[in-house]
């Protein structure tokens, strides 16, 4: 079967597609070349695979919420566990086809491109294609979806290189090309629950996010309901206590760094805490923790190795930037409701200016130091 | 002034086949290889024909710029073959040994010159080796410092104690003589310093250092000693080199015999041999029998020694031949696995990290497919004891970035010291190779 896919084969224009398919289902027979001998049995596809599986919950969670918020705007009553199948399969309808739409395009597109160029085919887009359904809103269309999907993954991936050499997490580019060019799909009170055909909301409910409200206002106590995520927002961000659990797997593996968490929960509760003190809001800051994006963006999204700071200093400077950046433009910016996007793109853009200026400043002080001595 | 260093990072490989202490074979080669190809920095010129007579201590190879720089025979007999590559390359001169030992004599020195010119005619110069860049000393200069590591921490290294117990007056009469040269600094475990009496040295300074591989590599020492700056030379030699060189101080004969630690997952009763440098892997792996077509055969340690193959010659610099699996099994769903027991890593979406005691079965299987570096410096600095940006560095190394390179650490690196960090790579970059053509275009353009 193989030697048609290698070089000289009638098929070889096929075998990058071979080759991940196989390598997919096993572990390949390569043995090192030079240099170590030996090699850690861990790879790329293990770790992007654990990132995936610490969002899991976070994206089991968003299925039922998108069924959930349909059945408080519907009016049905019943309990929660009358309801959770209803809900999740509600939820499935809706999420699964941006699934299917967001996988078949970018993969098409990575497939592509790695056939064009020889390589192997990269496991990144597993990750990207699975958070880009997860952080834009339930009702985006799909075509809306695929065009975002294909810009991102041509022009803020590939076209630098692949997975491991862009600078900007192309998911959120993904959600940033549609925020900017459909912004009537991505913002306002109609978008955040998704309804079966004929259906309208109940006038007793609004189905704009807290961010939008301002306030507890439609959720009773407020931050309970916020930490568990029962809110209306984009499919995968709502619940706080389930990203709170990836965040926990990404730390224990390492995946993820906790230097950039807690430098972004930090700068979030600092601006929150300035913003109380200057009486620009009445939130408390610790509420901003639990709004609209921030904490999926802080655990999933700034994270991400290729488009942080690699330095552990800059990890601390990158991560404070993202969480008061955040938490200014939400407090200070009237046009915007939510600024986690912005403020990781923004940050991702500086993310090798920052680094630089750790790294000249480490090699300046140890020059210094050596002349001394 | 002596220093104690402990250095917190590092990674100590847990694999299976650590040699026994005991000698299993003592018989000198009957061919004994001169490899020009161990030598970096060498341009090889060629001083025998085949069917000439040699002595032990007979000029064999010359370089062509510094003509001083000799390679010697080991053994005294006859030149049998005079292997070549393409492009006429000579990769060995093969010489057949009379199991006569007849011994060119060389005189004992008195001050640095003399020191100097003995150990160029007794081919001992080219153990001493010159960082930056990792090629043999220029005699012409004088270093900042001579360095020498009285430990290895490397996976399966040989046994210090065991290994060097016998040879302390010749390690300390090359130590003395070294020290007219220049300052002779000499690291030694602190949790065993007392390794071959080495703790006992004079004409010195001893430093201590605690931690795991690379804490033996001499580049990390250095760099925590007296870390190497643009324009610094420091030379650095093996404590096989300085036992050689005392040899011929002492004895006033070359004898490079030593104790080889035959060790590794796949090696058969991995113990001791007596041999020297350019002995055939044949002569080990003969009995062996279909073994040798399934294992690697490396002369030095699994993270950087050379694959040489079952027709290959023991390197110069070396006393360790390690002997893994050929890993050219697929593995079934082996990344998705949540458990794989008999792998090791050092990633926590493993467990091995957990079972500290387990040894491994490692072969030469990559674990994965080739990728742009994903992970951050912090990855892989985490086994690198050194004060600088390991990712960096590669990366600049890999855009071929002169100043880059300098600003990150160029001269202080050789590609063995950064070995773990290809080992925990999940990209599976050669990084060693990377580092390595760094270190080619440096000299280049520094030339």
């Amino acid at each position: 079967m193989k030697p048609i896919f290698e070089k000289g084969g009638k098929l070889y224009w096929l075998h990058s597609t071979v080759d991940a398919f196989e390598t997919f289902l096993a572990v390949p027979a390569t043995t090192t070349k030079k240099g170590a001998h030996v090699r850690d049995c861990i790879d790329l596809k293990r770790i992007i695979i654990l990132a995936l599986i610490a969002v899991c919950p976070a994206a089991l969670f968003g299925v039922w919420n998108v069924g959930y918020q349909h059945q408080l705007a519907m009016g049905v009553t019943g309990t929660f566990w009358a309801n959770l199948w209803p809900n999740l399969w509600f939820g499935i309808l809706k999420v699964l086809p941006l699934y299917l739409v967001s996988y078949i395009v970018g993969l098409t597109i990575e497939f592509g491109t790695a056939q064009i160029r020889g390589e192997e085919v990269n496991e990144g887009y597993l990750m990207t294609g699975f958070l880009i359904p997860l952080i834009i809103p339930v009702t985006t269309p799909l075509w809306m979806v695929a065009v975002a999907t294909a810009f991102s993954v041509i022009f803020c991936k590939e076209v630098f290189g692949g997975t491991g050499m862009n600078f900007w997490n192309p998911a959120l580019v993904a959600r940033a090309f549609l925020f900017f060019s459909y912004p009537n799909q991505m913002s306002g009170s109609n978008v955040w629950i998704a309804f079966k055909k004929g259906e309208t909301m109940l006038d007793a409910c609004t189905g704009a996010t807290p961010l939008a409200l301002d306030g507890p206002a439609q959720y009773g106590t407020g931050w309970w309901d916020l930490f568990l995520g029962t809110v209306p927002g984009s499919v995968g961000e709502t619940s706080t206590l389930c990203i709170l659990l990836g965040a926990i797997l990404l730390i224990w593996t390492g995946v993820g760094s906790w230097k950039i968490m807690c430098g972004s929960v930090a700068g979030a509760l600092l601006v929150g805490f300035l913003g109380n003190l200057a009486g620009a809001t009445d939130i408390p800051c610790y509420m901003q923790l639990l709004y609209g994006g921030f904490a999926f963006g802080t655990v999933f999204m700034a994270t991400d190795p290729v488009t942080s700071c690699q330095t552990e200093c800059g990890k601390w400077i990158y991560g404070l930037i993202i969480g008061m950046l955040c938490v200014t433009v939400r407090l200070f910016n009237p046009g915007y409701a939510e600024g986690m996007m912005l403020a990781i793109l923004l940050a991702n853009t500086f993310a090798p200016l920052i680094d630089h200026c750790v790294t000249t400043t480490h090699i300046n002080r140890k020059a210094k130091k050596l002349k001394a001595a | 002034m002596s220093q104690n260093f402990v250095l917190k990072k590092g990674l100590d490989i847990p694999v299976k086949g650590i040699s026994e202490l005991r000698i299993s074979n003592a018989k000198t080669p009957d061919i004994v290889a001169v490899k020009p190809t161990d030598f970096k920095g060498l341009a090889p010129r060629l001083l025998v024909r085949e069917g000439d007579p040699v002595l032990c201590g007979s000029p064999v190879i010359a370089d062509k710029t510094h003509a001083e720089i000799l390679l010697t025979s080991p053994v005294s007999g006859k030149v049998k073959t005079i292997l070549r590559g393409d492009k006429r390359k000579l990769l060995a001169v093969l010489i057949e040994n009379d199991h006569d030992f007849n011994c060119v004599e060389f005189k004992t020195p008195s001050n640095a010159e003399e020191v100097r010119q003995t150990i160029l005619a007794s081919g001992m110069w080219p153990w001493l080796v010159q960082r930056p860049y990792g090629i043999i000393a220029n005699p012409e200069l004088t270093p900042k410092g001579i360095f020498v590591s009285g430990f290895s921490t490397a996976p399966l290294a040989a046994d210090v104690d065991f290994c060097f117990a016998d040879q302390f007056k010749f390690i300390q009469a090359a130590v003395s003589a070294l020290a007219k040269l220049a300052p002779v600094h000499v690291s030694l475990d602190a949790c065993n310093p007392e390794a071959a009496k080495l703790n006992k040295l004079e004409n010195c300074t001893l430093h201590f250092f605690q931690g795991k591989h690379p804490a033996g590599n001499v580049g990390v020492q250095i760099s925590h000693i007296s870390p190497i700056q643009k324009e610094e030379t420091v030379w650095t030699i093996s404590l096989l080199g300085l036992a050689a060189i005392g040899k011929v101080l002492v004895n006033k004969k070359v004898d490079l015999t030593r104790k080889v630690a035959v060790c590794g997952p796949m090696a058969i009763e991995p113990s001791y041999i007596v041999t020297m440098p350019g002995l055939p892997m044949k002569d080990i792996t003969g009995q062996w029998g279909t073994l040798a077509d399934e294992a690697r055969i490396v002369s030095g340690d699994m993270l950087s020694g050379a694959a040489i193959g079952p027709d290959g010659y023991l390197g110069f610099f070396d006393n360790q031949v390690t002997v893994i699996k050929e890993g050219r099994e697929k593995e079934a769903f082996g990344w998705i696995r949540p458990i794989r027991y008999k792998q090791f890593s050092t990633d926590h979406s493993y467990f091995s990290w957990l079972m500290p005691w387990r040894k491994y079965d490692l072969d030469t299987n990559l674990h994965g497919g080739p990728r742009a570096f994903l992970m951050n410096d912090a990855y892989y600095a985490k086994v690198l004891p050194m004060d600088i940006y390991p990712l960096y560095l590669t990366k600049a190394c890999l855009a071929g970035d002169i100043d880059k390179m300098e600003k990150f650490g160029i001269y202080e690196v050789l590609p063995e010291d950064l070995a773990l960090c290809e080992f925990v790579d999940p990209s599976k970059n050669y990084i060693q190779d990377i580092i390595a053509k760094g270190i080619d275009l440096m000299l280049k353009e520094m030339a």
